[in-house]
């Protein structure tokens, strides 16, 4: 394999907290030098043009069509929408059709995505069976397949003992248990967040005390068995107290948000745009500016797209019945750029949610920009403008809030390895 | 003339200009029904498809009325128990009656919205028959001509709209309606059926039935949907009728000459006492009925008549 030598980049480097002019030398798929003084004869050499240099970011939580619903996304076209914006690991949720509850389903997985797509696919699987929270699933030979974490989606395990005794048998294997924090009761029905704008549209609604109720138990259940635990989606500004004791205490928790949350709000729904549509539902913007300012502080840990995959007649529906979710492995990076034209988060710190953080959580060698990491790299111009038109997305759905709008960030190139991956290379 | 909308989705989308202007053409109409000759040639030649995708008697009624005195013909379809059940979607039943050609559809769905999705789909006119908990705006128009002819303005008058409020797509049609016409709207009745927030609506909650309509003009009573309940909003019927029911006792505290007003079908007992309903110096509820008819021909003659305007200029109206 060649040696590729990255030049004239402005390095993004989220354990240092650093954006600096330079170059990268990468050999045998692997970073072998940051400002090389000296570099192979043979080394391809790649100009970067002063354009933005990042390792690739790790997405927690897609929603992979297979098995299942193959014609909302497969691992290929998921791989494609991986590539194209910037995910060189794809970290996969169970809650396919059927769930991902055995060893054999997950080995399914991890070969389907063998064969067609160069993203790294890093599977989770199904805490419980059937993710219908009554019975745990084989912890020990899930992890031995490669899963990297255990979750059933947005299904919450309603009863703690269940819950309880799941957390205290992964902790003894060291997995992690990764969680929706809406408690389940209140959240019922909801199609929208509780106020002002749900009252008018008319729509079934929720209060914003069921994410702090379904957290608060959760960590009473951590700090009762000390397992390792991830909050999926952290949406409103009440949870946030919470949280934070609970990592003051010591206890082994993150937590997460989804892009969508960062930068969208309940108004958005307007006159029933059933894109909006995801779960947990929209929030104030209160809400939204709380979750920017906990990510730039580091409260909340991870940013990730919470990819969720719906053809059209998912979507085409009325409100209350249409289904939830939005795609976003393609926007989750010029969405989270709105964010640093905003001056709200710093291109490191943006990186460090997307890349650095999810990869430490998960155990897996990426998201870092340092010598022995693999060569995970997203090249990126974070000012090129353009307006997102969703026929053009690589994902077999197309089912993005963002249809339309104006955004800054172009994905110039992704890596994976060393590999270029996007955009596509003849063979 | 001040009508601009292609469809009546709710009464958000109106000005106050355009709710008088259909008003004041529903008054005419309110003498033509009165005549022993009723027809009108305004919807001639016009097809007028009712989908009530919800079981409904009297709006129904109301609107195949409205337009066949009017002349158009009008076709009844009870999607309850059509294709729906088949799977159909309501794209797809949406798309297979445009292709039938019809002016005004006027549609009644169970889902909040879904009037609006169907409107983004079809050619013609959509009118809003209610849909889930959002609005049902002829329903409010006909309120309005109601009090206005009862207390000869729309402005400036106490207003309590009394019961399920959280469930009642008419309580937020009304509320925006006599909040754009400048009158002091109070809503009363329990925490548990009030949405959320709804103070923000420029409205006064109360939760005392008796404080609620001290000095008011209107008392504008709600059926408890107890169909819609799933189990807990309130301890007992008889408990809602001891609280928030509608009696002579209750109606004292309001002005002397207020108005009792009610969209129907009354559960006589639960919200409101069955003498007072019946009572024709206080009640006006037979005289909402009518109105109900007047303001559904004036809806569709306006709709009908921008329909014309939009084919003939070749022009788009929003």
């Amino acid at each position: 394999m060649t040696a590729l030598h990255f030049t004239n980049a402005i390095l993004i480097d989220p354990e240092e907290g650093t954006e600096t002019a330079g170059s990268l030398l990468v050999q045998d798929g692997v970073i072998s030098a940051l400002n090389p003084a000296n570099v192979p004869a043979d080394a391809q050499v790649v100009d970067c043009a002063g354009q933005c240099l990042a390792p690739g970011i790790v997405d927690l939580g897609v929603k992979i069509g297979e098995p299942g619903e193959r014609h909302k996304e497969s691992f290929k076209t998921a791989g494609l929408a991986a590539a194209a914006g910037g995910v060189t690991t794809v970290v996969t949720r169970a809650d396919t059709t059927p769930a991902v509850d055995t060893p054999e389903a997950l080995n399914f997985v991890t070969q389907r995505a063998k064969q067609v797509t160069a993203i790294r696919i890093a599977p989770m699987a199904a805490l419980t069976k059937d993710r219908a929270g009554r019975e745990m699933t084989e912890y020990g030979f899930l992890s031995d397949a490669g899963a990297v974490a255990f979750s059933d989606g947005d299904a919450v395990v309603r009863d703690p003992k269940i819950f309880g005794r799941a957390m205290t048998y992964a902790k003894g294997l060291g997995a992690l248990i990764i969680a929706h924090v809406q408690d389940p009761g209140l959240s019922k029905g909801a199609a929208v967040t509780s106020g002002k704008f749900a009252t008018l549209r008319g729509l079934p609604a929720v209060s914003l005390m069921a994410e702090r109720m379904g957290l608060e138990r959760d960590l009473a259940l951590v700090e009762m068995t000390g397992a390792r635990y991830h909050a999926d989606q952290i949406s409103t500004a009440q949870a946030l107290g919470p949280l934070q004791r609970a990592k003051e205490a010591g206890l082994d928790v993150t937590a997460g948000v989804s892009i969508h949350h960062l930068t969208l709000n309940a108004l958005d729904v307007g006159d029933y745009r059933t894109f909006f549509k995801v779960k947990p539902p929209l929030r104030d913007e209160d809400d939204r500016i709380a979750m920017v300012e906990a990510v730039a502080s580091g409260l909340i840990d991870i940013v990730s797209s919470m990819h969720t995959p719906q053809d059209e007649e998912s979507k085409r529906l009325p409100y209350e019945e249409a289904a939830s979710g939005a795609v976003g492995l393609e926007t989750l990076l010029p969405a989270a750029l709105r964010l640093y034209h905003e001056d709200q988060l710093s291109l490191p710190q943006l990186f460090r949610a997307m890349s650095l953080n999810p990869a430490k959580r998960l155990g897996l060698p990426g998201g870092r920009l340092s010598v022995g990491a693999p060569a995970d790299l997203v090249l990126f111009d974070p000012n090129a403008p353009f307006v997102m038109d969703r026929t053009k997305l690589q994902s077999k759905s197309k089912n993005t809030p963002f249809d339309g709008a104006r955004m800054q960030g172009k994905t110039r190139a992704t890596y994976v390895g060393g590999v270029q991956v996007f955009p596509a290379r003849p063979a | 003339m001040a009508f601009r909308a292609r469809h009546l989705l709710g009464i958000e989308h109106l000005g106050p200009d355009e709710i008088i202007t259909l008003l004041d053409l529903a008054e005419t109409y309110v003498t033509l029904n009165r005549q022993p000759q009723k027809h009108g040639r305004a919807l001639e030649g016009l097809t007028q498809i009712n989908m009530f995708f919800e079981a409904s008697t009297r709006t129904q009624a109301s609107f195949e009325l409205a337009g066949k005195r009017l002349g158009a013909d009008v076709m009844n379809m009870a999607m309850a128990a059509s294709s729906l059940k088949k799977g159909e979607t309501l794209i797809d039943t949406a798309m297979t009656l445009n292709a039938m050609h019809p002016d005004l559809l006027v549609v009644r769905h169970p889902h909040s919205g879904a009037v609006d999705l169907l409107a983004q789909k079809v050619n013609c006119a959509v009118l809003n028959a209610g849909d889930g908990r959002h609005e049902h705006p002829t329903q409010a128009l006909l309120d309005a001509l109601t009090i206005r002819r009862a207390k000869g303005r729309l402005h400036r008058l106490n207003i309590a709209i009394c019961g399920d409020i959280a469930h009642s797509r008419v309580a937020r049609s009304n509320i925006l309606l006599l909040g754009k016409m400048e009158n002091r709207v109070r809503l009363v009745g329990p925490a548990t059926l009030m949405p959320s927030q709804v103070d923000q609506l420029g409205v006064e909650v109360y939760d005392d039935m008796r404080k609620g309509l001290d000095g008011c003009d209107v008392v504008m009573m709600l059926r408890l949907q107890k169909e819609r309940m799933d189990g807990g909003f309130i301890p007992s019927e008889r408990e809602y009728y001891h609280r928030y029911g509608l009696d002579a006792e209750k109606l004292s505290h309001a002005k002397p000459d207020a108005i009792v007003m009610h969209p129907g079908p009354m559960n006589r007992g639960v919200e409101i006492d069955g003498l007072l309903a019946d009572d024709i110096n206080r009640s006006v509820i037979q005289d909402q009925v009518e109105m109900g008819v007047a303001v559904r021909m004036a809806a569709m003659d306006l709709l009908a008549r921008n329909l014309t305007a939009a084919t003939t200029t070749g022009g788009v109206l929003v």
